[in-house]
Formats: structure tokens, sequence, C-alpha cells
């Protein structure tokens, strides 16, 4: 296992710089620049600008200093923020976002697994039915919906939780988190129940039953660890979605974290901004990936000796 | 020699009543979309400025939006560019995935490990980044936003198909044809490509939905298509700015959003269990 963990290090970070090199690349053909929409600057001050950024340099020089600057971990300044680096921003960003996927995490995982379980235990009756219907709303209802629903039914209709903010009133993390965690809840509900079910069969469940446990402790002890793997296979993507779910969950809710900074850098041509947050992007989600698959794994024990 | 498999299908997929009420609908809507010019009561641009946002009333059977134009009529012609970024956008992932995966499982050794480690490589990264960088960088065109969306969701067809085709390689027929001396191309045609037909029946229909999430998450965020035109995704997005006085401006687009998703998927679901009645249980 740690050999495969070294293995995936090994890959990932050559990755990871042709990640940044295509990025920078791609930023570079693209048409304006990033003092385009300042309209009343003279040319004079264009040029200074361009040379306090070091934008009149070939584009190889400014592509070596870039990647030498990124292996210190320094990002670069932001354009659109004078005097703020894009590190500080990130900075900045990530917590918040964090705090709402650990939330959104936490909501799909909880919801989930309950509900997923419950129904292959009870299958084929209503508490299969009932929780899966539930899930396949939960699929078909995409977040950029799913958000302003909420906020029209409890913020708008009911006035009882604020429509937007992220820690400025009470209770205003709770549509955030619950708009981003539902459709993770859906999908995690349908893998753990398929998951049980092909568990719930095998002849290792039967030897459980008939050596007298509880049927609780067969179904906590032995059927979930298994049977919850493709969960856990999935948390890794997971991650990648719940990113782009932050894109849409920010900006409904007006949330200051790394998503919506994103993409009001992508708007804003923030070369160094947008050039950051994608390779910030990138490594967390190859490093989400590498554990998640390493978590499960772990959890399959015919896998744990192969190397 | 396939007529068995396929007729067998159809009549498992015509017992299955969520998957025909899913066809149903699909099939509705195509028609709609086709027709919208002929069907559709205005313009989806006339405007009617006097107007400005009505509720639903007999001319205007959805209500209008903030400038006045049918709300019906831009459903209607909404769904053209959405049903049509789902149709071509998966067709691009159906021609790179098959592709990938049949030349990948076919040639096998070291062609395979190499094509499917990019593959893996691929998975791992923040591919939505890309869309909108690409849309940023290169405007709001919708040929790229074919491409892009397409150019993403071929992964897991690839994977899909090449682990159809390593099955498939090792049986006599395939053999036998080699040994007769057939050709690559015509392998691929004649033996090949019909055996695995069935799966990739399945995901593609499952991956039209997730394209059009995609195209409508896009959308939503100013990325996608550009009025007066409009997709779903831009009217939900309209709606919602316009949502606290207006709400049916979010509803109605929104509802038939999540119907058409609804059809797609138990379409997809159904077509999968009728395809291959052993996973039916999942």
């Amino acid at each position: 296992m740690i050999a495969i963990f070294f293995r995936r290090i090994l890959v990932a970070i050559p990755v990871l710089l042709a990640v940044a090199s295509i990025t920078f690349f791609l930023i570079k053909i693209a048409p304006g620049g990033p003092f385009d929409a300042d309209k009343a600057v003279s040319p004079q001050v264009l040029k200074n600008l361009n040379e306090a950024y070091n934008l009149d340099a070939s584009n190889w020089e400014q592509y070596v200093d870039y990647m030498s600057g990124l292996l210190r971990g320094d990002l670069g300044p932001s354009f659109r923020f004078p005097g703020r680096s894009v590190s500080e921003m990130i900075a900045t960003g990530l917590p918040v976002t964090f705090e709402l996927a650990f939330y959104a995490i936490l909501i799909a995982l909880v919801m989930g697994i309950f509900s997923g379980v419950l129904a292959a235990l009870k299958r084929n009756t209503f508490l299969d039915f009932i929780p899966m219907a539930v899930a396949m709303i939960g699929i078909c209802v995409p977040t950029f919906l799913m958000g302003p629903l909420l906020v029209l039914i409890f913020g708008i209709n009911l006035e009882i939780l604020p429509v937007s903010g992220w820690g400025q009133l009470p209770g205003d993390k709770i549509l955030p988190s619950l708009t981003l965690g539902f459709a993770y809840a859906a999908y995690i509900a349908r893998l753990s129940r398929g998951g049980m079910l092909e568990v719930l069969n095998q002849d290792f469940i039967r030897t459980a039953r008939a050596k007298g446990l509880t049927e609780r402790m067969v179904v906590i002890k032995h059927a979930m660890q298994g049977g919850l793997i493709p969960v856990v296979s999935f948390l890794g993507p997971a991650i990648a979605g719940l990113l782009a779910g932050s894109f849409v969950v920010e900006t409904i809710f007006q949330i200051p974290g790394l998503g919506r900074f994103y993409v009001e850098a992508a708007f804003n041509r923030d070369y160094t901004m947008i050039l950051g947050t994608t390779i910030f992007f990138s490594a967390m989600i190859v490093f989400f990936n590498l554990m998640s698959d390493l978590a499960a794994l772990w959890l399959n024990p015919r896998s744990r000796d192969v190397s | 020699m396939n007529n068995s498999l396929w007729s067998d299908a159809l009549y498992r997929l015509s017992r299955n009543r969520a998957a025909m009420f899913g066809g149903f609908i699909l099939i509705l809507l195509i028609i709609c979309a086709v027709l919208a010019p002929w069907i559709a009561p205005y313009s989806y641009s006339y405007q009617n400025l006097s107007l400005g946002a009505s509720p639903p009333s007999a001319d205007h059977l959805l209500g209008t939006d903030v400038l006045g134009r049918d709300l019906l009529s831009r459903i209607l012609y909404g769904a053209r560019i959405s049903l049509l970024v789902g149709f071509v956008a998966t067709g691009v992932a159906l021609i790179i995935g098959v592709s990938w995966g049949i030349i990948a499982g076919y040639i096998g050794g070291r062609v395979d490990s190499i094509m499917m480690r990019i593959v893996d490589i691929l998975y791992g990264l923040p591919f939505i980044i890309f869309i909108i960088l690409l849309m940023v960088i290169f405007g709001r065109n919708l040929w790229l936003l074919f491409g892009a969306i397409g150019a993403v969701e071929w992964l897991t067809m690839a994977r899909i198909v090449r682990g159809q085709v390593i099955g498939l390689k090792n049986q006599e027929f395939v053999m036998a044809a080699k040994g007769m001396g057939v050709s690559n191309i015509s392998m691929f045609r004649r033996h090949l490509l019909p055996n695995i037909l069935g799966p990739i029946a399945v995901y593609a229909t499952l991956t039209i939905p997730q394209v059009m999430l995609l195209e409508g998450f896009l959308s939503f965020l100013g990325l996608g298509i550009q009025p007066p035109m409009s997709s779903w995704g831009t009217l939900i997005k309209d709606g919602v700015e316009s949502m606290e006085e207006f709400s049916w401006l979010l509803i109605y687009p929104g509802i038939t959003f999540t119907i058409t998703l609804f059809a797609l998927n138990f379409f997809g679901d159904g077509l999968r269990d009728a395809l291959d009645p052993k996973t039916s249980d999942n």
C-alpha cells in the first residue's frame, strides 16, 4: 500500500506541472488582457502596469518565471486586487469553501448512508421505495435549481432562514450546506443500497448470522464494511463535484469562498488568480482521489496484501 | 444472432412502466422541440414591453418574463438548445470514448496500459474549470460548448467499452474471424461493435442528462447560451434573478428541466435492466 501511495504521488507531480503549463499557455493565447476593462488607463500607465507585472517580457520568460515561483509556493500577485497575492486570496477563501464542503459531505454521508442501508435491509417495502424516490429527485434536481427553490421556500415565503451570506446571521449556513449536500446524499443513498444488497447475499453474512450475532451486529460490523466500499470510492470524485457545486452555491448565496473567487477571476481575466486557483484545485482533487482510492483499498481485505 | 437479444430487451423494456413513461415523455419533448417554430404561440424574442412580467393567463399560458416575452414559447425554443446540447455533446463523447476504448482493448499490452493511464489521469483533473476557462477565453460559442462538454464526458465510455472489448477478444468467434484474416476495420465493424452496442446505448442514455446538467450549470453561471436565445439553463438563471416577485419564471422552466432529467434517467435505467437483466437488482 505504501508503494502504491508513492507511485501515485510520483505520477501526480508531473501531471500537476502539465496542468500548470497548459493553463498558462491557454491564458496567454486568450484575447484581452486583465487591464482592458479600465478604460481610463492611458498608454503610459498601461505600459507601467505591464512592466510592473512583467507582462512585457516574452511568454517563455514569463513561463519560466511563473513556474519557478510555483515551485517555491509563490503564486504571484493578483491583477485585479492590487497589493494582494493569489496565495493570500486562496488562504482567505479556502476555509470558507472547506467549511461549506465539510457540512455538505456530512449531510450527504449521514442522510445517504442511513437511507441507503435502511432501503437495502427493508428491500421492496415502503422504507425502500420512498427514500429511493427522494434520491431520484435529488439526482434530477440540479444544484442551481435546488438552491433557489430552497431560498424561495424557506427564505422568502416562510421567512425562517436567511437568503444569503455566510456566518453573518444565525442559520445562514443551513441552506447552502443543504443545497450542496442533498445531491450527494442522493448518490450515496443509491450507492450504499446497491453495495449493501450485494454484500448481504454473501456467505460470510450467513456465517455471521449462523453463529448467532444479532442482526444489528451483522449489519454494522460485517455488512457495512464491504457494502460501503462503493461509497468510499465515490468520495474522491465527489470532492471534485463539490467544487463545481461550490461555484454555484457560493454564487447563489453570495459566499466569499474559493469557488466564487474563481468564477469572478475568470470573468475579470485575472490571469494569475485563474492560474493559481486552477493549479490549487487540481492539486486538491488529485490528493482527495488518492485518499479515497487508498481508503477503498484498505477497506477491501482482498486487495490489502497486493502492493 | 443479435435479433433475439434486442427483441427480448424490447419486450422487457415494454413491461417496465417507469421506463416506458420516460420514453414517452422524451418523444413528446423531441417532437415539441422540433416543431417549436410552428407550435409555439409567439416567437422566442417577441417582446411586449407594456405587458412586463405577467402571471399565467389565457393569452400566455405560462405567463411572460420581465421583457414581456411569452414563457411557454421560450421554454419550447429552449428545448431545442438543451436537447441539442444533450444529444450532440453525447455524440462527441461517444465517438471519442468508443474509438479510444476499442483501440485500447483490442490492441492491449503496452498501448492499452498507456491509453488507460491517460484516462485515469484525466479522470482526476478538474475539468469543470477547464470548460469555464475555455468558454471565457474563446467566447460563448455553441459548437465550442458541444466540443468542450463532449471532450469531458468520454472517459467513462472509454473504460466501459475497453472492458467489453477485452471480454470479447478471447471468444471463439473473434479468434475464428482473426484466423480467417479479417481486417481490423471490419473486425471492429462486424464483430466487436454490434456486440457492445447494448452497454454503449445504456451509457449514452445516461450521459445525456449529465451533459444537460453541465450545460445548465454553465448557462447558470452566465457562460452558456447568449440572449435572446435561451436554453433551459438560461431560463432558470433568469428566473432566479426575479424569483422574489415573479416566482413562475423560476418554477416552470425548473419543472420542465427536472421532468426531462427524470424521463432520461428512468428510460436509461430501464434500458440497462432490459439489456442486462442480471444487474436489474441494483
